[in-house]
């Protein structure tokens, strides 16, 4: 075979369709997306598992300003009885148990509970992962919240999510999402969610996002067995209760796990053996998909430049062989069936 | 009366005897496609009850695995079986083999039904599917999300298909100057219809990154969207091969004539495949996961299986004799498929861990749903080489009958 000018283009043209194609594969080092941080007028929680006395008023709060139906898990149908989150549960206490459980707050022959709920991630991954806005990290409050009237049930929000947070409703033809939205609909009234406001020992406590960090500091910093206050309901609520103060572990849950999260816990017993995920990166996982995203699909730069190659390339290939071309598609090109 | 004929089509019936399309004819009703709707009532009933209450009657999705066989299957797993259309066009196409060409139908009905079922099949899974419009709005679309990257390109695609596939409709419609007009401009359609499955079916493996740590690290990786396009390509031609050889059983035709570009095929899939086996170990080595290969029980298994199903047709198609023999061929492609699907599976499902205490096998009433979604797809697919100029045309006597 001799290389006409006419087969040099053409195999030019293809060798760009196929470059173009591979660049639109190849993860470049393009500036990748940085984690998304907590605004600074951010809310949150702060759950200190070692005041907690697994009351459950909490849940009981939570149930009623959201308008949630109570769970039976025993068959008794008198009590609210969840063991997990679920399509009608946002926050539910569980509990640690090892040995005698003579201790609390210790890993050792001790117990200890757990708040679930929604952490409201710095850069959540189901905000990032949700097609269609129903996911939204509001600017100012950082809350992640809801919307149903957007969401497609895909689920990929229930998938994503590194802490198994958002529930879907798998028992009704109308099914939502359900997640804690931090009580933003009373928040809006000039309330405060309905488990800080609850909670008998200020175990959950709501508040700006940074007084919630001095408070964090601040009981770090305690000497393990010496009383001190604790405020109930919002850190600076004024209404405290005198306690001697835990041994923690050195773990804030929430400070770095993907990038911060907006609720935080304080514990006395390591994080895993209360459920939680640990040794999670620092780098949230939406910057990591994003930035992929980003890399391939950024203005559509590649998809075009490869789409250029491939129409440039499928032309010289139909003026190749246009005597085929003209039936390719034509039903009555077959002339075997007469 | 006496047609004669128009001695330019004489003309170019003779320049070159070349295999064109022909329907193929024959009866509808035979045990088989009354298999075919047997399966398919089944598979309704199950979807008025999944309607009536909820994805929970039906499925044995939970919170832990939300989402099970409807998405890996009927979407994932399903597209990646209906790229022939993708694989052949790309070849025929853009390489500019032309002697592809005739193959180049009868996958693009194939995918045309694929994606046309798999698209609609979503509307099953999604728990509120009355606002899917919402992710091709604008004021809803998040460009940032995979899925939405995904449900955009697979929608935008399935139109290409069936823009790709019109002239056929339109010949019968009597709308000859849109067939023409279309045809001149088809070239745009065909560089769309290799650009949109490239773009979703690298982004169907780019689906599970956000997943992060819940992916275990045999899978998880930066490379996903690659690994996920490069086996979708290769499923595309093993898929090739497979039609060819079923519609030759089925409709009992000579495949003498089809078998030297089958082979070539089988060529491209090892190729493809070795490149696919490199980056796949390769990646693992680099991020120093290798050692997992055999230490993480069950999934460890599930690996050595589908690197088994990957690495027996790259060990086949080497031999030059074996590439000319169908059996040959065939069990390559049935065992490039099997290892393509169980990497699909095994990413989105037997690689996902959220936690302790989850678990998920699909129930029997999900399982009846997808396959009566497949033999819708069989169903259509027979129907239309029957009725329309689909495969090659170099029929034998028992085909007219």
């Amino acid at each position: 075979m001799t290389i006409t000018r006419r087969h040099f283009l053409r195999k030019a043209v293809s060798g760009t369709a196929a470059a173009a194609a591979c660049a639109t594969l190849t993860p470049a080092p393009a500036e990748a997306r940085e984690n998304k941080t907590i605004p600074d007028q951010a809310v949150g929680l702060l759950y200190d598992a070692t005041l907690c006395i697994g009351c459950k008023a909490c849940m009981s709060g939570c149930k009623e300003v959201n308008n949630l139906p109570l769970e039976d898990t025993i068959g008794e149908k008198l009590w609210d009885t969840p063991l997990e989150l679920s399509g009608y549960t946002y926050t539910v206490i569980k509990i640690y148990q090892h040995g005698t459980m003579e201790h609390k707050d210790k890993a050792e022959n001790g117990f200890a509970h757990i708040k679930r709920s929604c952490l409201h991630c710095g850069d959540p991954s189901c905000v990032s992962a949700c097609p269609v806005s129903a996911m939204t990290k509001d600017e100012k409050t950082g809350i992640v919240g809801y919307n149903k009237d957007a969401c497609i049930g895909c689920r990929y929000c229930v998938a994503a999510c590194p802490f198994g947070v958002p529930q879907f409703q798998y028992d009704t033809p109308t099914p939502q999402i359900a997640k804690c939205q931090l009580c933003r609909h009373i928040q809006a009234e000039g309330k405060i969610p309905a488990c800080a406001d609850r909670c008998p020992t200020g175990a959950t406590i709501f508040g700006p996002h940074q007084a919630l960090s001095a408070e964090i500091d601040r009981r770090k910093a305690m000497k393990p067995g010496e009383p001190n206050l604790y405020p109930r309901r919002t850190v600076n609520s004024g209404d405290t209760h005198e306690k001697a103060a835990a041994e923690y572990v050195d773990q804030v849950y929430g400070a770095k796990e993907v990038g911060g999260t907006q609720v935080r816990y304080l514990s006395g017993v390591p994080f895993d053996k209360l459920g939680l995920p640990v040794g999670l990166p620092e780098r949230s996982y939406a910057a990591d998909s994003e930035t992929l995203q980003h890399t391939l699909y950024g203005g559509l730069i590649l998809p075009g430049v490869a789409l250029a190659g491939l129409v440039a390339a499928a032309w010289r290939g139909s003026k190749d062989h246009h005597d085929d071309d003209e039936d390719i598609f034509d039903p009555k090109g077959g002339h075997t069936h007469g | 009366m006496v047609n004669h004929p128009i001695p330019s089509e004489v003309a170019r019936a003779n320049r070159k005897p070349k295999a064109t399309h022909a329907a193929i004819g024959g009866t509808l009703i035979s045990p088989f496609t009354l298999v075919l709707g047997a399966l398919i009532t089944v598979a309704m009933y199950f979807m008025a009850q999944r309607f009536m209450y909820g994805l929970g009657a039906v499925t044995n999705i939970n919170n832990g695995y939300p989402w099970g066989i409807w998405v890996v299957w009927d979407v994932v797993i399903a597209t990646g079986f209906a790229c022939g259309g993708y694989a052949m066009a790309l070849i025929t196409y853009i390489l500019n083999k032309g002697e592809y060409h005739h193959l180049v139908r009868p996958a693009l009905t194939a995918s045309l039904f694929g994606y046309s079922l798999g698209g609609l099949s979503v509307l099953i899974d999604l728990g509120r599917y009355w606002n899917f419009w919402h992710i091709l709005s604008p004021g809803y679309a998040q460009p940032g999300s995979v899925m939405f990257e995904v449900a955009a390109c697979i929608s935008c695609y399935i139109l290409v298909l069936w823009i790709e596939f019109s002239p056929a409709f339109l010949e019968h419609l009597g709308l000859k100057n849109v067939k023409a007009k279309l045809n001149k401009m088809m070239f745009v359609f065909i560089g769309l219809g290799v650009l949109l499955p490239t773009m979703h079916q690298s982004s169907l493996g780019s689906l599970l990154v956000v997943f992060g740590y819940q992916i275990h690290p045999l899978w998880q990786t930066p490379l996903l969207p690659l690994l996920f396009l490069l086996t979708a390509v290769c499923m595309g031609f093993a898929i090739v091969i497979l039609e060819a050889t079923l519609a030759a059983i089925g409709f009992k035709r000579d495949i003498a004539d089809e078998l030297p570009l089958l082979s070539k095929i089988g060529k491209i899939i090892m190729g493809i495949l070795i490149a696919y086996l490199a980056i796949r170990l390769g990646d693992l080595v680099l991020r120093g996961h290798l050692g997992k290969i055999f230490s993480s029980g069950i999934k460890s298994l599930m690996f050595l299986i589908e690197m088994a199903a990957f690495i027996y047709p790259v060990v086949v198609l080497s031999t030059p004799a074996n590439r000319k023999r169908l059996s040959k061929l065939l069990g390559a492609a049935m065992s490039m498929l099997t290892g393509a699907v169980l990497y699909r599976i095994d990413a989105f499902l037997v690689a996902y861990d959220t936690g302790p205490g989850w678990h998920y096998f699909p129930s029997v009433p999900e399982m009846m749903v997808t396959i009566g979604v497949i033999a819708i797809e069989v169903l259509a697919y027979i129907v239309f080489v029957r009725k329309f100029p689909v495969l090659p045309g170099h029929s034998t006597s028992t085909a007219a009958e």
